[in-house]
């Protein structure tokens, strides 16, 4: 590492990405490439986890490979899956009196059977993507397990075929919503980030580097205005994709000032607030009383 | 302040190898997971840019030793202590052991412990009014004649020897439930789907043909208990008892939360993995401590509600409630907190002591607010009791 503080330049490469990050969140990305280990990472729904994988993606250049968690998803659709059609389309072509059922076997269970599912995608390309495990706390605890000798190892073993070893090491984010504990041995093997939500003068980058056209003093005020609302008791709290909706909208209707306009703001409101309690919870004086500290 | 500086690019020296093995030791007595390969990138790290000022580092070993997001807050005070000597006193709090050098209350045997440290600790809960009332019934009621000593009532339990006895019991049943619970699953049948992999598998020893029809069946998810006990003074005679149960359904439940609460709830499931039983509850009783004062059985469950019951509860969750209801809040909290939770889970067994005693009505303003959403109230004042639940949960 010739440059003395890597992470910085990484910070500044994400931002060419699309994604502005925090100083804790380039230090992690980097020590992910420095020390080969996988980036856990945890925050509310909505903070924009699963956007780092992207922006990780698109400054390396490379594919990203998501996997989507699910409960009772297993290895056969994480990982490979035999093309059953062609395999039973094979056999049928070859039922002659002298074929070798040692024949067949071996040719129905060659690569060109072998349906690739993201698990096994991520190890065998030529150029290292970035592998994306998209809310591993909704798979049980089975896969987990699983995963996690995937993640030391970076081997496959396919009964019918052999051994598949990584040909290139793939950058792995793994994101959780917290809706299940995780196991120990996983956390371990990983490295953690906590991402909360983005700060005023992060969102207001985040909206103006997303909506070039956006004005910047609507930016702060739509940032400012999120801030104070996720802090109202909500039920669900507005994420970093509604505030990038409200500021679209507010500025497609022509709203310069929000202070102006706190008809406007009070209606558009259905751009964050997703939920009928939340709805009624936010009244027309609340808004007023918010719009009132926006300055 | 540059101090930390490693001059040559092979690696930090063996001093600061050493440094550093401390850092993870400090950091472990304090409950954070980390194995030597951690330890090992770490010293990876040292050599880097990093390593160069104590900032940069600390943000860097936060990534790799913290594991969960209530390691962050604890992690920085330890850095600070162990490598800029700063709040030394506060992170010897954070540490368990610190905490348990510290702690005023030994959790010492009540009167009629067997084991000493069965007891929750003594908490300076001053009983209410209703407490009262709830004793003079107790003498009332009393418990049934039955010798056997799973129908006996557990404050009657006398010699230490008793206790131990039915201790032991309350494992044995939570272990046997998780036993039972789980085979029933087993025993059900017939796929939905076929599983086309391993019958083509199959095939291939017929030639081809798909004769023998392999079928995958969903695997059932298992039920999760999520038990919330009441450590409120006017249950002091039961939370030993509770307690360990608690833990042995910890241990054998592979999914199962447990919650603590009086005034203030706290989430104790860490602690009851723990096999040891003596060190479970040591850390178990060293969670709870500041806890007292009265019960807010309805703010501490809409606490539950609003921190804990997203992570904690799924579709096949029974929450068990171990109270006697007596509440020391507006009921009114405790009817909309109970609400909130109904529309959750799905059961609510509420399970109070006090009703197995002769002549109980759940006449407490709380217990009433909370019976209409409760799916099962039942006694627990004794092992019978506890294990009349059995054939409940394998139904759910």
């Amino acid at each position: 590492m010739t440059d003395p503080i890597p992470r910085e330049a990484l910070a500044a490469g994400l931002a060419t990405a699309g994604y502005v990050a925090d100083r804790d969140l380039a230090t992690a990305l980097w020590m992910m490439d420095h020390l080969k280990r996988p980036l856990l990472l945890e925050g509310e729904a909505g903070v924009g986890k699963t956007e780092v994988a992207k922006a990780l993606a698109r400054l390396h250049g490379c594919e990203l490979i998501r996997m989507q968690c699910y409960e009772g998803l297993d290895a056969q659709s994480a990982l490979y899956e035999w093309n059953y059609q062609r395999q039973l389309l094979a056999i049928k072509a070859r039922e002659s009196p002298g074929a070798k059922a040692a024949e067949i076997e071996a040719q129905i269970f060659s690569e060109d059977y072998l349906l690739e599912r993201p698990l096994l995608a991520a190890i065998r390309r030529e150029v290292s993507p970035v592998l994306l495990v998209d809310e591993v706390d909704r798979a049980d605890e089975e896969f987990e397990a699983f995963l996690l000798e995937l993640l030391s190892d970076f081997q496959v073993s396919i009964p019918e075929f052999g051994v598949i070893t990584a040909r290139t090491i793939p950058r792995v984010v793994l994101t959780s919503n917290g809706t299940r504990e995780l196991s120990d041995a996983l956390r371990r093997r990983c490295l953690y980030h906590y991402l909360d939500f983005p700060d005023v003068d992060r969102e207001a980058a985040i909206l103006l580097m997303r909506q070039p056209g956006l004005d910047a003093q609507l930016a702060l005020q739509v940032a400012r205005m999120v801030a104070m609302l996720r802090k109202e008791d909500l039920r669900k709290v507005p994420g970093v994709a509604e505030t990038l909706d409200w500021a679209a909208t507010l500025a497609g209707l022509g709203v310069e000032d929000m202070r102006q306009e706190p008809e406007i703001v009070h209606d558009t409101l259905i751009a964050i607030l997703k939920t009928h309690e939340d709805r009624t919870r936010v009244s027309r004086q609340t808004t007023e009383r918010l719009l009132g500290k926006v300055a | 302040m540059g101090a930390l500086a490693i001059g040559d690019a092979g690696g930090p020296g063996p001093a600061m190898r050493r440094r550093l093995a401390g850092f993870a030791a400090t950091l472990r007595m304090a409950g954070f997971a980390i194995g030597q390969a951690e330890v090992q990138d770490a010293a990876r790290v040292l050599a880097t840019p990093l390593g160069e000022r104590p900032e940069r580092l600390k943000g860097a070993l936060q990534a790799l030793f913290c594991s969960r997001h209530s390691d962050l807050a604890r992690y920085g005070d330890l850095f600070d202590a162990f490598w800029r000597g700063r709040g030394a006193k506060r992170a010897a709090k954070i540490t368990a052991h610190g905490l348990a050098a510290r702690s005023p209350r030994k959790f010492d045997a009540g009167p009629g412990a067997g084991d000493a440290r069965e007891a929750l600790p003594e908490t300076a809960y001053a009983p209410g009014p209703e407490d009262g009332a709830a004793e003079g019934r107790g003498r009332k009621g009393g418990a049934s004649t039955q010798a056997a000593l799973s129908g006996k009532d557990i404050r009657k339990l006398s010699s230490g020897e008793e206790r131990e006895q039915a201790l032991a019991l309350a494992e044995k049943l939570a272990r046997a439930m998780r036993a039972r619970l789980t085979r029933r699953e087993r025993a059900r049948t017939s796929g939905r789907r076929i599983d086309l992999r391993s019958t083509i598998r199959h095939s291939v020893a017929h030639g081809g043909e798909p004769i023998d029809l392999k079928f995958r069946r969903r695997k059932p998810k298992p039920l999760r208990l999520v038990v919330l006990l009441d450590a409120s003074g006017s249950m002091e005679p039961y939370t030993a008892f509770f307690t360990r149960f608690l833990h042995a359904v910890s241990l054998s439940f592979r999914e199962s939360e447990a919650f603590l609460f009086h005034t203030r709830i706290a989430h104790v499931s860490s602690a009851l993995r723990e096999r040891d039983p003596t060190r479970a509850l040591d850390r178990l009783h060293l969670m709870a401590q500041g806890i007292g004062g009265g019960t807010k059985i309805g703010e501490c469950l809409a606490t539950f509600n609003r921190w804990h019951a997203r992570r904690v509860i799924h579709s096949r969750t029974c929450v068990m409630i171990l109270s006697d209801g007596y509440d020391t809040g507006a009921p009114e909290v405790l009817e909309t907190a109970m609400r909130n939770l109904r529309r959750r889970c799905k059961r609510i067994v509420w399970l109070n002591p006090l009703l197995g005693w002769d002549g109980y009505e759940p006449s407490a303003a709380g217990m009433r607010a909370a019976l209409p959403f409760v799916d099962l109230f039942a006694p627990a004042h004794n092992i019978e009791s506890l294990a009349a639940l059995e054939p409940y949960l394998a139904r759910i």
